[in-house]
């Protein structure tokens, strides 16, 4: 079998040039679908049993990781699937309108999040909750958007954290901007630099502004790291629906490093994460990541993944549960006790119950809300529509409740 | 609304005030508006040291800079969506989109993230971005060089539109939409930006009209012109035709087709009790339509003969040897006047 990069290079002589670039199915979905244990490329420090994997190129990056880091990273990925299931469950209870599930995720968001500084900036899709977690944008904060009461509940400068930008790959661009600003104000080139990372999905790799967004950052040098989270599945579509070639591999043609990343390892994720980041800040970005991970749950609240996926699949996926190899490393080497961990549980579910108390009680937004800020600079069209239809509510019974 | 004026460059008192065409006050204005604030940038294809297809950013790079002119790869959805990366880390970046076809391209990052930023982050991302879009048709060109495409953007909350349609509005609305904290698409009458009998005095020390605001050209009893762009010369012409044979036509230029400013539109209605709206737009479901709602539902009793308008076909932009056809011209407007008075 002929590997992924012989796929492109067809040989003159060979019987058509189209026949020989073309992979076989059977070649796309062994390059695809390379398994934390079968891709060669794939960077690993932790294996899902626990083991620690030396690493000459990344070990440097995470020496500071002790036992009480490393709870810490674990009692991070454990509140963030916590409040996860919470957010699942309050909309399976009609408290929520949808829930975006990033289950089987938290070692890959963790571990980009965890590498950020605070002046790093970060542009999320919409599934980016461990992220948000890690830039101090709370839980409460998201429930909003799933709630249905506000399009996005902090405030992105103080944080960092762009709006989650639903439109499948928008904010790659977006990012991309952003990082070219970064260079023109000349905070990149030292170690002391700025860097911006962009999450999005397998899906969005197929998106032109994705292709734009590799263009742009290429060609201006943008201190940009793009955070593919390859969870398999776009929805209903595999990854050999997006591409014949492994995600990583595309940013060669675009003239800059992509690496694949054990997206289930947290330590692997937290180190080539803070070498990308690095590599940005001090001038040779941009950089590409493949997190090689799995969308352990629905697409979001309103999919059905019984109808496209085997289960069987699943099952496989839940031995490299990002979580428990932590749990394991920690146990084995005595970095942690069992009361470490119960503590944990105990915080998480206080966690949860402090979420659910507080979703439960958000009040609704007022109708008014309709007309606010859709202009910086004042609107008197807006502001006579507002007065009108504000007028019109105060005819009925009861306006005076709202 | 707007602040105050960009700061006037130094000159002396003897300089006199130069002649300008429109594609020349756009220059103008944009060296100003550099000068002014470090943060605006130009962005878009060819623009560097090219100076645009149009010639409009001509020696723009070679006094600023390639970071500040930035020839930017071939893609349209990467000049905007780059554009609001760059605004939201502070800058003001000026957009080029070479022909108003090829806006499309960038749509998405238009409708979906630069007029939903503000909106959506509750104020407190801001996206002061301007797109300029040569527009309108008359040039001679092939299949999506001549389109009217405001309509598709004047639907969409969020954004602000103008249109100039001469030299001392292009110098000061230019200014002006730049220093504006809301995304503004501009529109700029492509077919005019060279015609040396336009040219105009543009005095860098006057003070300038509000943008968001529509203006009386001309005063008239009979019937009310309203227009913008490239149309606007087309309108006072007809008024100057008409008044030859004794009709006196009224002549606005909206400026401003989002938000619209229609409180001078209906004062004038109220006046001349007509009233006939011209776009190379197509008809439906655009600007002219809004117009014609707005002054049936505001001038209801005034209004001695329906809203007419004179307007591109409801067909895609035509080959250019029947463009003729397609735009409204001098006899079109006149007829429609006609039809209006006779009604």
């Amino acid at each position: 079998m002929s590997s992924p990069e012989q796929w492109t290079h067809p040989q003159p002589g060979d019987s058509s040039a189209a026949t020989a670039a073309k992979p076989t199915p059977e070649q796309v979905i062994a390059g695809l679908r390379a398994t934390s244990e079968g891709g060669a490329d794939l960077v690993q420090l932790l294996t899902p049993e626990g083991e620690r994997v030396d690493s000459p190129e990344f070990d440097r990056y995470v020496t500071d990781i002790d036992g009480a880091r490393l709870r810490s990273l674990f009692r991070d990925m454990t509140l963030v699937r916590r409040f996860d299931r919470e957010a699942n469950a309050l909309q399976r209870q009609g408290q929520l309108g949808i829930w975006v599930p990033l289950l089987g995720q938290e070692a890959a968001q963790i571990g980009a999040g965890r590498a950020l500084r605070p002046m790093d900036m970060a542009f999320p899709s919409y599934r980016e909750h461990g992220v948000a977690w890690c830039r101090n944008v709370s839980p409460q904060d998201l429930l909003g958007i799933f709630r249905c009461s506000d399009h996005s509940g902090w405030d992105p400068v103080a944080a960092r954290f762009h709006p989650y930008t639903i439109v499948i790959g928008n904010q790659v661009l977006n990012a991309a901007g952003y990082a070219m600003g970064q260079r023109f104000d000349g905070h990149v080139g030292d170690d002391d630099g700025e860097a911006t990372i962009c999450f999005f999905g397998d899906g969005a790799t197929s998106q032109g502004d994705v292709h734009e967004g590799f263009v742009w950052a290429a060609v201006y040098d943008a201190p940009l790291v793009f955070f593919c989270q390859n969870n398999q599945w776009a929805i209903s579509e595999p990854t050999e629906r997006q591409s014949r070639l492994p995600l990583y591999q595309r940013a060669q043609g675009y003239g800059f490093p992509g690496i694949r990343v054990d997206g289930n390892d947290v330590l692997a994720c937290l180190a080539v994460t803070r070498w990308a980041l690095d590599e940005c800040r001090t001038g040779n970005g941009p950089m590409l990541i493949e997190a090689f991970t799995y969308r352990m749950d629905a697409h979001t609240t309103t999919d059905d993944p019984t109808r496209y996926r085997l289960s069987d699949e699943l099952e496989a996926w839940k031995l490299k549960d990002p979580i428990e190899r932590v749990r394991a490393y920690l146990s084995r080497n005595g970095l942690a006790d069992n009361d470490f961990f119960e503590e944990i549980a105990a915080e998480a579910d206080n966690f949860a119950a402090e979420i659910r108390d507080f979703c439960v009680n958000m009040p609704d937004p007022p109708p008014d809300r309709i007309f606010s800020e859709v202009y910086a600079e004042p609107s008197p069209v807006l502001e006579a529509q507002r007065a009108e239809y504000l007028s019109y509510l105060d005819g009925f019974v009861g306006a005076g409740e709202r | 609304m707007m602040a105050a004026p960009a700061k006037a460059p130094e000159r002396s008192a003897t300089t006199a005030a130069p002649q300008l065409t429109i594609g020349k006050a756009l220059n103008h204005a944009l060296r100003a508006a550099m000068e002014a604030d470090p943060k605006v940038l130009i962005m878009g294809e060819d623009v560097g040291k090219l100076g645009g297809v149009f010639r409009i950013t001509d020696g723009l790079q070679k006094d600023f800079g390639e970071h500040r002119v930035l020839d930017t790869p071939l893609a349209e959805s990467g000049i905007i969506g780059t554009a609001i990366g760059l605004a939201v880390r502070g800058f003001r970046p000026v957009c080029e989109i070479q022909f108003d076809g090829f806006v499309f391209p960038g749509f998405d990052q238009i409708v979906s993230q630069l007029a939903k930023l503000h909106f959506r982050s509750q104020g407190k991302v801001k996206v002061p971005i301007v797109v300029r879009i040569p527009f309108g048709g008359g040039i001679g060109a092939v299949e999506h060089h001549s389109e009217s495409p405001e309509s598709l953007f004047s639907h969409t909350a969020g954004l602000r539109l103008v249109s100039c349609s001469n030299p001392v509005d292009a110098y000061w609305m230019l200014q002006q939409a730049i220093r504006c904290d809301d995304p503004v698409l501009f529109f700029e009458p492509k077919k005019l930006y060279h015609t040396g009998s336009l040219k105009e005095t543009v005095d860098p020390t006057a003070s300038p009209d509000p943008l968001f605001a529509s203006r009386v050209l001309r005063s008239g009893t009979a019937a009310t012109l309203v227009t913008y762009g490239p149309s606007v010369r087309v309108c006072l012409d007809a008024a100057i035709a008409a008044a030859e044979e004794g009709t006196s036509l009224e002549v606005i230029d909206l400026r401003t087709l989002s938000p619209l400013d229609l409180e001078p539109v209906f004062e004038s209605v109220r006046k001349t009790g007509r009233l006939i709206a011209v776009s190379e737009a197509p008809s439906e479901s655009s600007l002219t339509s809004e117009i014609a709602a707005r002054v049936q539902q505001e001038c209801f009793y005034s209004l001695e003969a329906p809203v007419l308008r004179v307007t591109g076909f409801d067909t895609p932009y035509p080959p250019t040897k029947l463009e003729e056809y397609y735009l409204p011209d001098l006899d079109r407007v006149l007829h429609t006047v006609d039809r209006a008075l006779t009604w």
